[in-house]
């Protein structure tokens, strides 16, 4: 029992680099435990995509193709992950960091009485006991967790490990369960919104707070994220107020984000919502006030009216994007 | 109709997190303990929905898992409206423990939804709500942003990566609750404090979980070198340094 299933989650038939970063990690965790790194697809996914995970130390890909999962019944999905498990004999599984590690794994935790640790900041410390680092108090304090179950879940939070390339020689078999009860929640609409970059994909984030002073005062900022391939966000209050939708709000309460980098544009850097973008590479701020907390959490800053410098960023960094 | 709403206490958002001397714990001695944010939500919902039902919904229940310093926390949320409060009188070890001290609390009555917060603010765990559907063996839906009751039927918005989906659930199940799920959390009102002290608070006796996962020490966050500032009259500079320090774009 050495083997790692990494269950791979794949949009609209993609998979995106937070997959191959759990697959690059779970092969890590297999070569230390001298077992195999195993993935798991869930969905309709093309063979071509399918064996990408081998360039991230992957040997085999169970590919669950079932069309009746088309939609995630929570139920469900555990019960295939769990049946993979047996299968594979796998002692440890990995989830990435998103919403289905939230909605799948701990039932996955109950079917196969494994203990879970949810958003793991880096590999193992220790094999035996098997001990796995996280924040805690989002992220004012890390803490080692044992595991002392046989079988161990860990969900990796988003960019802590990345993506390490290992090639290796992949086959893809087809995988399928007893069909099962019929599912007892029902997807009745989809609504997807296209075409942005998504919040939690983003390698950088143009954010803007209250000091912002109004919806109409957004342009600016979206022309730095065009400019930049970049996602928007705000803090709480700017999607409380309405000036923004709710699903850009960051922070303890709204979406925990790590990107590359973070531009915290008239946010003044509250604890809550530093909790939410702390573990972003590079934070750079821009605030009137040279006294904002932001600028604790800051690695670059500028003081200034933020209307006023950001025309001057998106002139610096057109020319910029021009020139590189 | 029942509406059980799972309640972790926690310390108060804003406390600082000093270590013990040896590390091998958070020192919370100084800590205000609140109701979990995600939870305290879930309970305004809870209450929202049982005042539209028109006696549909006859009672919100409130559960910890806490020993006896959690029972501020389980009172103020009777406080805020629940009607009766449930204290499984052992410390909450880990998640799959609690999730099954809940279960097994939650089994003396059928309650028709179950909601749960998304995370607890303290060890961030994320697995609890999850952890009890499947100890109920009921359907759950996880990121829960609305929670609509049609008639006979529990609507809910799931939030998605990009998007969101409208999803059905037989009843009972579990809702595991995120932001949007009520708009501002309710505090309690003067007679809603009075109130309480006379609304039944059953302690009842752990079923003796066992916990799989353990926290056996901590360190403090990496110390954050100082911000560069740059010069509002050159920010020509940040992206220089962008490039060239940072190594970001
Ligand atoms: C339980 C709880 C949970 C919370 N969760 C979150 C959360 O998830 N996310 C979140 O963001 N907040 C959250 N909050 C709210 C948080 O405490 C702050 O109130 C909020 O983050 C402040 O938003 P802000 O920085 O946009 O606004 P403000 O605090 O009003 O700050 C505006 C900043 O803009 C600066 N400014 C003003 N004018 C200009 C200008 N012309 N140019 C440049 N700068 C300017 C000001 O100096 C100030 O620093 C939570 C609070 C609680 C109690
Ligand atoms: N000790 C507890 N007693 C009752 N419910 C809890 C307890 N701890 C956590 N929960 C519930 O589980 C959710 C997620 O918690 P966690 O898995 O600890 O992050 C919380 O929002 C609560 O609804």
């Amino acid at each position: 029992m050495s083997n790692v299933l990494i269950y791979t989650e794949n949009f609209d038939g993609k998979f995106k680099k937070s997959t191959f970063e759990i697959a690059s990690y779970g092969a890590e965790i297999a070569t230390l435990l001298g077992g195999e790194a195993i993935a798991l697809s869930v969905g309709n996914v093309a063979e071509d995509d399918l064996v990408q995970l081998g360039l991230y130390g992957v040997t085999k890909v169970l590919n669950f193709a079932n069309e009746g999962y088309a939609n995630l019944d929570n139920q469900a999905y555990a019960s295939v992950v769990a049946s993979a498990v047996e299968k594979e004999n796998a002692s440890v599984v990995i989830f990435s960091g998103s919403t289905i590690a939230k909605a799948v794994a701990p039932r996955v935790s109950v079917k196969l009485k494994a203990g879970m640790v949810y958003a793991a900041t880096g590999l193992p410390k220790n094999l035996s006991p098997f001990t796995v680092p996280k924040k805690v108090f989002h992220g004012k304090a890390f803490a080692d967790v044992v595991i002392k179950s046989e079988i161990k879940i860990i969900s990796l939070a988003q960019n802590s490990y990345g993506v390490v390339e290992n090639p290796c020689n992949v086959v893809v078999e087809p995988f399928d369960v007893p069909a099962n009860a019929p599912f007892k929640t029902r997807v009745t609409n989809v609504e997807k919104t296209s075409g942005k970059v998504l919040l939690n994909d983003a390698e950088i984030i143009v954010s803007g707070g209250r000091g912002l002073k109004g919806p109409e005062n957004w342009a600016p900022l979206e022309e730095l994220a065009d400019i930049l391939g970049a996602a928007t966000a705000c803090s709480r209050p700017v999607s409380d107020e309405g000036w923004r939708p709710h699903s850009e709000h960051v922070g303890q309460t709204g979406k925990i984000v790590a990107p590359n980098l973070y531009f915290a544009l008239g946010i003044s850097g509250a604890i809550q919502h530093l909790a939410g973008v702390s573990s972003s590479k590079v934070i750079v701020a821009v605030n009137t006030d040279h006294e904002a907390p932001v600028f604790q959490a800051a690695d670059y800053g500028i003081i200034g009216d933020v209307q006023k410098i950001l025309p001057q960023l998106n002139e610096a960094f057109r020319k910029f994007k021009n020139e590189n | 109709m029942k509406i059980l709403v799972c309640i972790s206490n926690v310390p108060d958002t804003t406390t600082k997190i000093k270590l013990t001397g040896d590390q091998s714990a958070v020192d919370l001695a100084n800590a205000q303990w609140i109701i979990n944010p995600w939870d305290e939500l879930a309970l305004t919902r809870a209450l929202e929905l049982k005042e539209a039902s028109a006696g549909k919904i006859d009672k919100v229940t409130v559960i910890t898992v806490g020993d006896k310093n959690a029972e501020p926390t389980i009172r103020k949320a009777l406080a805020i409206g629940a009607d009766d409060a449930i204290r499984v009188d052992a410390a909450p070890a880990d998640a799959f423990a609690v999730a099954y001290e809940v279960s097994e609390a939650a089994k003396a009555e059928n309650f028709d939804i179950i909601l749960c917060g998304i995370e607890s603010s303290d060890y961030n765990g994320s697995a609890m709500g999850g952890m009890l559907s499947e100890f109920l063996g009921l359907p759950s839906v996880s990121s829960v942003s609305k929670l609509e009751i049609e008639g006979d039927q529990v609507k809910v918005n799931r939030e998605i990566p990009g998007g969101n989906e409208l999803v059905e659930p037989e009843t009972p199940f579990v809702a595991i609750v995120q932001k949007g799920i009520a708009k501002e959390p309710r505090i309690p009102s003067m007679r809603g404090i009075m109130m309480a002290r006379k609304k039944p608070l059953n302690v009842v006796a752990p079923a003796g979980a066992t916990a799989l996962t353990e926290f056996v020490a901590y360190q403090p966050p990496q110390p954050k070198a100082a911000c560069k500032m740059i010069a509002a009259e050159n920010v020509g500079e940040l992206v220089e340094l962008l490039h060239n320090e940072a190594k970001i774009i």
